[in-house]
């Protein structure tokens, strides 16, 4: 009912730090809403472009954005698999009731077959 | 130790059962049926205590203990019964006596075709981190969990 996972410090250790700072939540509210560049993510944080491009690389760092660099745009986009497993974790209760209603199933196909071989001594005269 | 914290989710799961309802509805009410199937992995579970008190009011409570130590804990009451229609119950989680959610869940049962379709809702508070340090990754998946909500609701 509880499924254990190895841990991994470094990542969580980078994941932790990434989102302890307000500036890089605000910059990952808006990467939810499409790709940007370091310009439109430093716009609202009044913020140069170095600075930004800092916390894009902590962002990277812990896995939440992907950096593209094309010619003098570096387009960032965020990537869904570390939040991915987060939903994993929301699934956990999930996929254990799966399992139960699973294995009710399997159960219920058992108890058909034990009456259909019980039926026919049930018919003897 | 971490700091107490609290993760809402619902989910709801249907399921097809080629019997007829009165089976499907035997497997949730009756003590050996029930014990048939509402148990841990058989792999790397087994049972403690299992306890079975089926009507409004009652309670069933099914202790088991995990290969790798942990003990789980299924406590619960059940609040509504209305015979091959539905139940209606509450339940905590505990591991190694920790309470680690609380949750209501309603069990719907309906007729399809020759079968039962069996709709499970349930709404669980998750509770806080997680005291042990493998289970660190798990108490970072509810700040994941905060994190993703935010950034879908925004």
């Amino acid at each position: 009912m509880v499924q254990q996972q190895p841990a991994r410090s470094a990542a969580l250790d980078n994941l932790f730090h990434a989102l302890a700072d307000p500036t890089r939540r605000a910059m990952l509210q808006s990467l939810a809403g499409g790709q940007r560049n370091i310009g439109e993510l430093a716009a609202p944080h009044r913020m140069s472009f170095a600075a930004a491009s800092k916390h894009v690389r902590v962002l990277e760092a812990a896995g939440l954005v992907k950096r593209k660099i094309e010619g003098r745009a570096h387009l960032c986009r965020i990537d869904p698999s570390i939040l991915r497993m987060a939903e994993k974790w929301i699934g956990d209760r999930r996929a254990a009731w799966e399992h139960h209603l699973d294995r009710l199933g399997e159960f219920l196909a058992e108890q058909e077959a034990e009456t259909r071989r019980a039926e026919p001594k049930r018919r003897k005269p | 130790m971490s700091e107490p914290s609290t993760h809402y989710t619902t989910f709801s799961i249907e399921r097809e059962y080629p019997v007829t309802l009165a089976k499907v509805y035997a497997a949730w009410s009756q003590a050996e049926a029930k014990s048939r199937w509402f148990a841990g992995p058989s792999d790397q579970w087994t049972i403690v205590k299992r306890e079975f008190d089926f009507r409004v009011g009652g309670r069933e409570r099914v202790v088991g203990k995990f290969k790798i130590g942990k003990v789980s804990d299924f406590n619960c009451l059940y609040w509504d019964i209305v015979p091959e229609k539905r139940i209606v119950y509450s339940y905590e989680m505990y591991v190694d006596g920790k309470r680690i959610s609380v949750s209501q869940a309603t069990v719907e049962f309906k007729p399809k075709g020759k079968g039962t379709l069996l709709i499970f809702t349930e709404q669980v508070v998750h509770l806080d981190g997680y005291p042990t340090p493998q289970d660190r990754e798990q108490g970072t998946r509810g700040l994941l969990d905060r994190l993703g909500e935010s950034l879908s609701t925004s």
